[in-house]
């Protein structure tokens, strides 16, 4: 951002609207359009096994959505799911990013190697877990156990939610580490000195100092992350398929379930708006974080 | 752990704490990629050696996995081909959607453009799920489900918030005199940006670029939803191991490392360029 103040002065006019204009048009024609259907859609009885009884519905997709256990069971997971993985990816990506903020050997492999699941498809990851990790017959987990002498854990069947946290989470906590370890190495190195000098001690050195510059960064860790955990399905999809019953079942699978299988477009449309209502409140601040910035940088 | 972020200044020493440290963090750098290691290991395994109770961490090496993930039958090849169209086709679409719309927020500013902006990157935040049911209708009614033209379109849509953001922010890196100076000599907005920031701008264009190419190869909503065989990529393809097939270990894992090998390599060389993008510059 080392654009000088004369960035606001042009010395001519630039087409900008026709500049902008593909790709606003594309993001209105993929976006904004079909969101507005999909609110359209949740107010209408429109189920694709009977098209022609199709007509204005009221709050009648929102009434049947309110009084289905269902919903109730995919909101709770959703937000379960969200609240469990952000704890373990913030908690164990800010004490990696620590851990890997040192110089020692191969800093640059290690910190490599903990990142890569990041990079893993989210199908591939659910699979490799689901297989190879977490069989209760040959999977790596259970053999562990047997050999430690315990019995191996059905997890899939006994904790299934559990186990899609642990693949969230390791797909994720490199996320957090990869931007939390870029923050802290933004960190003023003489404001580290200076109370190193007054004799502070480790613990609030990370007190006062890291974690207060840290704050902004742990907030968009948040942000980002519960918009994409809210979203989650790759790893539901490819592993427990939302259930067994409706243990694993989230919001955007609820959506697909009852769109694709029980061909429901008002239920699944009000639904959807659901998802949408809870992935704007972390974005509203978000956003207004980004906007922020975005002032801030233009007045420098 | 929180001792860690003052090792590399003079005034505290690294002895026996630090070495532990030291073992500590590579440790666990090895225990999050074992995972990704296992599954390579697996691949090279015989069915027999893969699907045991007692895992074999040292065995003769086989290619015979692969060689069956990639014979005719598979359809490896077909999933393949999709995936590359695919996530290159988006992310050409996307450059071409997202440069000229940067080059004006960033050379031209005003409220209408920091606006557009805000409000470009706010749509990246409308959960796929909020438009799956519209857009499939729509797709159906217009043939485009199950087709790469269809699916190139919703990955375009998927990365050009955070590619108009980065180009933005690789732009606004420039010094807005070169743009004045080439005004002053008589080049066009179209000259302007081919000749002068285009060629400037290249190795943020390519960063750009990759990411978009690794979110895209990676996505699986969207083709899970709205392909199911023509335009069906590697995510879908792998996906049917899940039931079935998933009893085939060594080849499930030959396929698996065919599907995330380039990315996660790719991803390597693209750590910074993620937070970047991915931020929208709220970390730096």
């Amino acid at each position: 951002m080392s654009a000088p103040p004369t960035n606001a002065s042009p010395k001519r006019r630039a087409p900008t609207k026709r500049l902008m204009a593909p790709s606003v048009l594309f993001l209105l024609v993929w976006m904004i359009v079909p969101l507005a259907m999909t609110l359209y859609y949740s107010l209408q009885d429109y189920n694709l096994m009977m098209p022609d009884m199709r007509g204005f519905a009221g709050g009648l997709s929102y009434e049947l959505l309110f009084t289905d256990p269902v919903f109730w069971d995919a909101l709770l997971n959703t937000l379960l799911l969200v609240v469990t993985c952000l704890l373990i990816t913030v908690v164990a990506g800010l004490a990696l990013a620590l851990l890997f903020n040192r110089t020692f050997v191969g800093r640059g492999i290690a910190r490599t190697l903990a990142i890569s699941p990041f990079f893993v498809m989210p199908v591939v990851t659910g699979l490799i877990w689901k297989y190879m990790l977490l069989d209760p017959v040959y999977g790596l987990f259970s053999w562990v156990m047997r050999s430690m002498g315990f019995e191996p854990i059905e997890w899939l069947s006994s904790y299934p939610l559990l186990s899609v946290v642990m693949m969230i989470s390791w797909e994720w906590t490199p996320f957090a580490l990869l931007i939390l370890l870029t923050g802290l190495q933004s960190l003023p190195e003489d404001q580290l000195e200076a109370v190193r000098l007054d004799g502070a001690n480790r613990w609030q050195e990370f007190r006062h100092i890291v974690l207060p510059h840290l704050g902004q960064v742990l907030y968009v860790v948040v942000m980002l992350e519960s918009i994409f955990f809210l979203t989650s399905f790759a790893e539901i999809y490819a592993t427990t398929s939302g259930g067994p019953g409706t243990a694993t079942t989230n919001l955007p699978y609820y959506i697909y379930l009852g769109a694709f299988f029980q061909y429901d477009i008002g239920l699944s449309s009000a639904a959807a708006i659901g998802a949408v209502v809870l992935a704007n409140i972390c974005a509203i601040f978000l956003i207004r974080f980004v906007a922020g910035n975005l002032n801030a940088g233009s007045q420098r | 752990m929180t001792a860690s972020t003052v090792d590399q200044t003079p005034g505290r020493k690294s002895g026996f704490g630090g070495t532990l440290l030291t073992l500590l963090a590579w440790v666990i750098g090895i225990t999050m990629f074992f995972p990704i290691l296992w599954v390579v290991l697996t691949a090279l395994k015989t069915e027999q050696t893969a699907f045991s109770m007692t895992p074999t961490f040292i065995f003769s090496p086989t290619l015979e996995s692969f060689k069956s993930a990639l014979a005719q039958g598979s359809g490896y090849w077909h999933y393949a081909l999709n995936s590359v169209i695919t996530a290159l086709g988006s992310t050409l679409v996307g450059l071409a959607l997202a440069i000229p719309a940067a080059y004006a927020m960033a050379f031209y500013p005003s409220k209408r453009t920091d606006f557009t902006l805000v409000w470009m990157v706010s749509t990246k935040f409308i959960p796929a799920v909020g438009v799956l049911i519209p857009v499939f209708l729509v797709y159906r009614s217009l043939g485009l489900l199950d087709t790469r033209l269809g699916l190139t379109m919703l990955f375009t849509s998927m990365n050009l918030p955070i590619m108009v953001w980065m180009v933005y922010s690789y732009f606004r890196d420039i010094p807005v005199d070169i743009v004045e100076a080439a005004s002053i000599d008589g080049a066009s907005t179209a000259q302007t940006m081919f000749r002068v920031i285009l060629p400037l701008a290249l190795p943020g264009l390519a960063s750009t670029g990759l990411l978009a190419l690794i979110l895209a190869w990676n996505e699986s909503f969207w083709s899970l939803t709205m392909t199911d065989y023509h335009a069906a990529t590697l995510a879908v393809y792998t996906a049917s191991f899940k039931s079935g097939e998933g009893l085939f270990w060594a080849r499930l894992s030959a396929a698996s490392v065919m599907t995330i090998a380039p990315i996660v390599v790719l991803g390597w060389f693209a750590q910074r360029q993620m937070v970047r993008g991915l931020t929208f510059g709220a970390v730096k």
